[in-house]
């Protein structure tokens, strides 16, 4: 992208603090808007109860004992994970049937989009009636929710696999499972991983709601606990909380996929 | 042509497809070619003429609605695995390297391969020029590098057929000619049948024994031509005034209408 080409001419010592700039900017603005915060909170005379400071915020980590955040994070973290991983177990599988057989895609593909039209929000008390209030229900409505973009990015990849390649696999008449572990799979990847990257920031959506409905524990439940008591500084403790172990596992998914396979990252230019 | 004496390697008879099995327009019809064994046989046309379909045809990939294929006096009525296909694409696969690419016919075929595999693997690329390559990743090399890849797939398994669908094509015009001369090369130290779609009708006076010229959809045959030019072929070949009178002849049937 050329935006930076009609600049006038600069000093260096101008260019400097333009790179600088450039390289900071994300954070520089994050630092802004924090600043703008809390002086609008002071200077407003803003109740905590309303709208809490960044620095009530901060304070508010440490109101609450450090094992008790460790709790509820590895509860949310841990329903937000196994629902995940069941969803990878039932998506690609899937995936696979929709890809090699038509009458699979007829019969399976109408049912998915039901299950995904279906607000899981609707859905979560009804799971929590029939499967109680234990992990299951919680890692289902996780599922729920992160299954269906594995589905369809799984099956779009696959279907890209080009036709060539189908062909030598024909001509080599191959085993079938061969030309899908092979060849379709692989080529899925990037597919895969895109998928991957929307369901995981799904799955800590999933496990907040199912947390919502039914839980002791998790920071679903923190804040909403925190909230009913009007400990607005401590929810929004947990609310960052949330966001930075989604953060973590959006990144963790690109570092597996650099990891693992890095032919299948977009070439850089 | 026809004695039986000289008994033809691949013989189309009376060959026509219709894509659509309800009927309709065919997208070649009354095809009749025999190719002899380790000939060199071009197809040229214009596109959409069903050059391609003759191809799928010989490999099994497509039968025929009408005649009959048969490969030395067997007819081809499911895929061959004797043949050798290479495509207008080099299509390797992006996550292995070279050498894995090249044995990837048998490590799909059969699930596994030997170390004599590699070694035959090697040897095969070192004679496609690649030998210092074989441990890169498909996107490290240059076009003309990967479609000679693709070539020495197509050889791994020693088919008795290979065939070749517009191969150069998406290669610039510099390349394009050094990869026929590297073809011809393979080819006279790896005789093989070759059938050779293109739709460049240099390239198919070049390389080939014979050009078959195609008419527009429905494709039908409007010429077989001899090329009676020595081998081997260089650069100087196209220079030679026969060369330039069977350009032109089949130029001459692509242009004019019939």
């Amino acid at each position: 992208m050329n935006r930076t080409k009609a600049l006038p001419p600069q000093s260096p010592a101008m260019k400097k603090v333009r790179a600088v700039l450039m390289r900071y900017a994300s954070a520089i603005f994050f630092i802004a808007l924090v600043g703008i915060w809390e002086l609008v909170c002071r200077i407003g005379e803003v109740p905590n109860y309303i709208l809490p400071s960044p620095s009530s915020i901060f304070h508010a980590f440490f109101d609450v004992e450090f094992s008790r955040w460790l709790t509820h994070l590895w509860a949310t973290l841990r329903v937000a994970l196994l629902g995940f991983g069941l969803s990878i177990v039932i998506a690609i599988p899937l995936a696979i049937a929709m890809v090699r057989s038509e009458l699979m895609t007829r019969v399976i593909y109408p049912a998915l989009v039901v299950v995904q039209a279906t607000p899981v929000v609707a859905v979560a008390p009804l799971i929590i009636v029939l499967m109680g209030t234990g992990d299951v229900s919680r890692v289902l409505i996780t599922c729920m929710i992160t299954f269906f973009p594995l589905v369809v990015s799984t099956t779009t990849g696959m279907l890209e696999t080009p036709e060539e390649l189908v062909e030598l696999s024909q001509s080599l008449r191959a085993p079938r499972y061969r030309e899908t572990w092979q060849i379709r799979i692989p080529y899925a990847i990037p597919h895969i991983f895109s998928g991957l990257k929307v369901s995981i920031t799904l799955a800590i959506i999933g496990a907040v709601v199912a947390e919502f409905v039914a839980a002791e524990q998790g920071l679903g439940y923190f804040i909403q606990f925190s909230t009913s008591f009007f400990k607005i500084p401590q929810a929004f403790a947990g609310l960052i909380f949330l966001a930075v172990i989604s953060l973590l596992l959006f990144k963790s998914v690109t570092w597996i996929q650099t990891w693992l396979f890095p032919w299948s990252l977009p070439k850089k230019k | 042509m026809t004695q039986a004496a000289d008994r033809a390697f691949v013989r189309m008879e009376g060959v026509g497809h219709c894509y659509n099995p309800e009927g309709g327009p065919m997208a070649v019809q009354q095809i009749d070619l025999e190719i002899h064994r380790h000939e060199f046989v071009a197809v040229v046309g214009p596109s959409g003429c069903g050059k391609s379909t003759l191809l799928r045809m010989v490999s099994g990939l497509l039968i025929p609605s009408a005649g009959n294929v048969s490969v030395f006096d067997k007819p081809v009525t499911e895929p061959r695995d004797d043949v050798g296909i290479v495509f207008q694409k080099p299509t390797l696969l992006p996550w292995l390297s070279v050498r894995k690419n090249v044995l990837f016919p048998l490590k799909h075929k059969y699930g596994r391969y030997s170390a004599k595999d590699e070694k035959r693997a090697d040897e095969l690329l070192d004679m496609a020029g690649l030998a210092q390559f074989a441990d890169r990743m498909p996107d490290e090399l240059s076009g003309g590098m990967q479609q000679r890849a693709g070539i020495v797939r197509a050889l791994l398994l020693n088919p008795d057929i290979l065939l070749m669908d517009e191969p150069f094509s998406a290669l610039d015009a510099m390349t394009r000619e050094q990869m026929g001369f590297d073809l011809l090369k393979i080819w006279s130290d790896n005789p093989k049948t070759v059938l050779f779609i293109t739709h460049s009708i240099s390239e198919a006076v070049l390389l080939a024994d014979r050009v078959l010229v195609m008419s527009q959809r429905p494709g039908t045959v409007l010429d077989l031509i001899d090329v009676d030019i020595p081998r081997p072929r260089t650069e100087q070949t196209i220079q030679t005034p026969e060369f330039a009178e069977l350009t032109a002849r089949i130029r001459k049937h692509i242009y004019e209408p019939h």
